[in-house]
């Protein structure tokens, strides 16, 4: 990963803070994305994903902070027609078929996609000379990402593009997504799907609260975040040493009890036994994406940096 | 062409709306014919021919209902959440009003040429010169409206727009005397209604009788709403998508 450097262009977001009244949605947030890559906004519902993406394309006004789409403010990167988006809430308007939309849409920018290339794409043929107010909801999620594809834009940034999709239309919007990656374009997803961040970006930014928690490459991010817990009991030992095991990534101790997070739960039992023969009661635990979201919150909020990404 | 292609299918879907435009047409329509027929014969309305007269009313209201419409269309387009995704496209303001300008127009337009030729079957007849006078004065004079719809639209919800164009339509002619009564014949209170845009459109059936044309005083109330609430459109637009 090369996500240290600050490459010219690209994405670059600078102390962006959002409140909305008393609620800091987004806390000085920085975050560099370069020219090609993509990359996976994941966190849990209200972590602030939606604001963070929303003032990338300057549609909220942030507090304080800056954003640089290629070297533009968003107004002006829109204006050039260098980005385009599936926005959370957004249905198109009706009164249009979807090729008539689409045609529309693609008017707008200045090397658009063929609509005919776009709606087999999107899996929209079969309903391309209905009218957008006569469609599923299903059917609705691909005339949006039709619109979002069609501009044939530098920026592609989307916001939960799955939420209301099947599973065979999710492998057939990922599909496309790899398509439109593959031609060197540079992609932002939000998703509350580890799975979905895994599979699909080449790296994943973990928001939380609307902080950055962790930020590395996707395998990286899944090893933290699908990592497990090892409990045992142990006497008297000692902290630094524990943590100094191999995958250990977080020791806590409550008098005999003694918890370990790691990202490698065999090596970290052999050593633990290695090291300390006397630990008794030594289990295993898998941690589920929700509990591993709240172990990287909390950790947050009680130590900040302790979990730290790949930056 | 660019432009081209957006407000085409802009205007397309503006009039595959239908029942909302056989609604707004039919309105005027109705009221002219059910109020000039009975009043045919030897009615006068402010001395003008009665059919005459109640067809420049009418064509003065459909078309300014026409106009301010375009805040029930727009603030649905916010609701849909739809004016945001146009916003990270490179559709610039002025397409974008032009759009509307252009098929709040076009609406008008057709309701003007419906209430003409409802007039022409009740035997109302003019001079060409005449007509000419009228439709332009009545054109000139829906600017301020125009935009006054589309201000609504910015500022409006999708369910409060619908009364607001309702409400707004029916203050607007009550004062202006668009219904062929004036509210005032002299006074302050007349100095007051002759600075609303509505009662200079109430004139333009008048005017085109005598060949005539506004006064200064007509041409700068149109100039001064429009220069007021323009801005306001566009500051609503631009807030608006912002959130």
């Amino acid at each position: 990963m090369t996500t240290g450097k600050v490459p010219v262009g690209g994405v670059v977001l600078s102390r962006l803070c959002k409140s909305y009244g008393q609620v800091q949605a987004v806390r000085p947030l920085d975050l560099v994305i370069a020219p090609g890559e993509t990359v996976a906004i994941l966190g849990p519902n209200g972590a602030g994903k939606t604001t963070v993406l929303d003032m990338m394309l300057g549609l909220t006004r942030p507090d304080s902070g800056s954003v640089s789409l290629f070297g533009m403010p968003p107004a002006r990167a829109a204006r050039a027609g260098i980005i385009s988006g599936m926005l959370q809430t957004g249905v198109p308007v009706d009164r249009l078929r979807v090729r008539e939309l689409l045609t529309m849409v693609a008017s707008l920018y200045p090397r658009p996609l063929k609509v005919d290339d776009v709606l087999p794409l999107t899996g929209a043929t079969a309903f391309a000379d209905r009218q957008t107010n006569r469609l599923s909801g299903g059917q609705v999620q691909r005339v949006r990402f039709g619109v979002a594809l069609v501009a044939n834009a530098d920026l592609l940034v989307l916001d939960e593009p799955t939420a209301a999709i099947d599973v065979e239309g999710r492998r057939e919007f990922w599909a496309a997504m790899r398509q439109v990656a593959a031609e060197g374009k540079t992609v932002i997803f939000a998703t509350h799907y580890l799975e979905e961040a895994d599979a699909y970006a080449d790296r994943i930014v973990l928001l939380a609260q609307g902080r950055i928690v962790a930020d590395g490459a996707a395998t990286e991010i899944k090893a933290k975040v699908s990592g497990r817990t090892i409990r045992a009991t142990l006497r008297g030992a000692d902290v630094t040493q524990l943590a100094g095991l191999p995958g250990v990534t977080k020791v806590e101790r409550h008098g005999e009890a003694v918890t370990l997070s790691t990202s490698s739960s065999d090596e970290t039992v052999r050593a633990l036994l290695g090291s300390f023969p006397e630990a008794r009661d030594v289990e295993v635990l898998g941690a589920g994406i929700e509990e591993a979201f709240l172990a990287l919150t909390a950790d947050e909020n009680d130590v900040p940096n302790q979990v730290q990404g790949a930056r | 062409m660019t432009r081209f292609t957006y407000v085409r299918y802009e205007l397309l879907r503006n009039f595959r709306n239908w029942r909302f435009l056989i609604l707004s047409l039919a309105f005027p329509l109705v009221l002219y014919y059910s109020v000039a027929s009975a009043n045919r014969a030897n009615g006068k309305l402010q001395g003008i021919a009665f059919p005459l007269a109640w067809m420049t009313s009418m064509a003065t209201l459909g078309a300014m209902a026409s106009v301010i419409s375009s805040c029930t269309v727009i603030s649905a387009e916010r609701s849909a959440g739809w004016t945001r995704q146009m916003r990270i496209t490179p559709l610039g303001t002025g397409t974008y009003f032009g759009a509307k300008v252009l098929a709040g127009y076009l609406r008008a337009i057709l309701t003007i040429a419906l209430l003409c030729a409802a007039g022409l079957t009740l035997g109302v007849h003019m001079p060409a010169q005449n007509w000419a006078v009228m439709i332009g004065l009545l054109l000139a004079g829906l600017v301020p409206f125009t935009v006054l719809g589309i201000l609504l639209g910015h500022l409006l919800a999708s369910d409060s727009s619908a009364i607001a164009l309702s409400g707004t339509v029916m203050i607007f002619a009550l004062l202006g005397g668009v219904y062929g009564f004036q509210l005032a014949h002299a006074g302050t209170l007349l100095d007051i209604i002759k600075g609303i845009p509505s009662f200079w459109l109430a004139q333009a059936g008048k005017a085109a009788l005598r060949l005539g044309n506004w006064p200064a005083e007509g041409w700068i109330v149109m100039a001064a709403w429009t220069a007021v609430l323009l801005p306001l459109a566009v500051l609503t637009y631009r807030r608006d998508t912002r959130r």
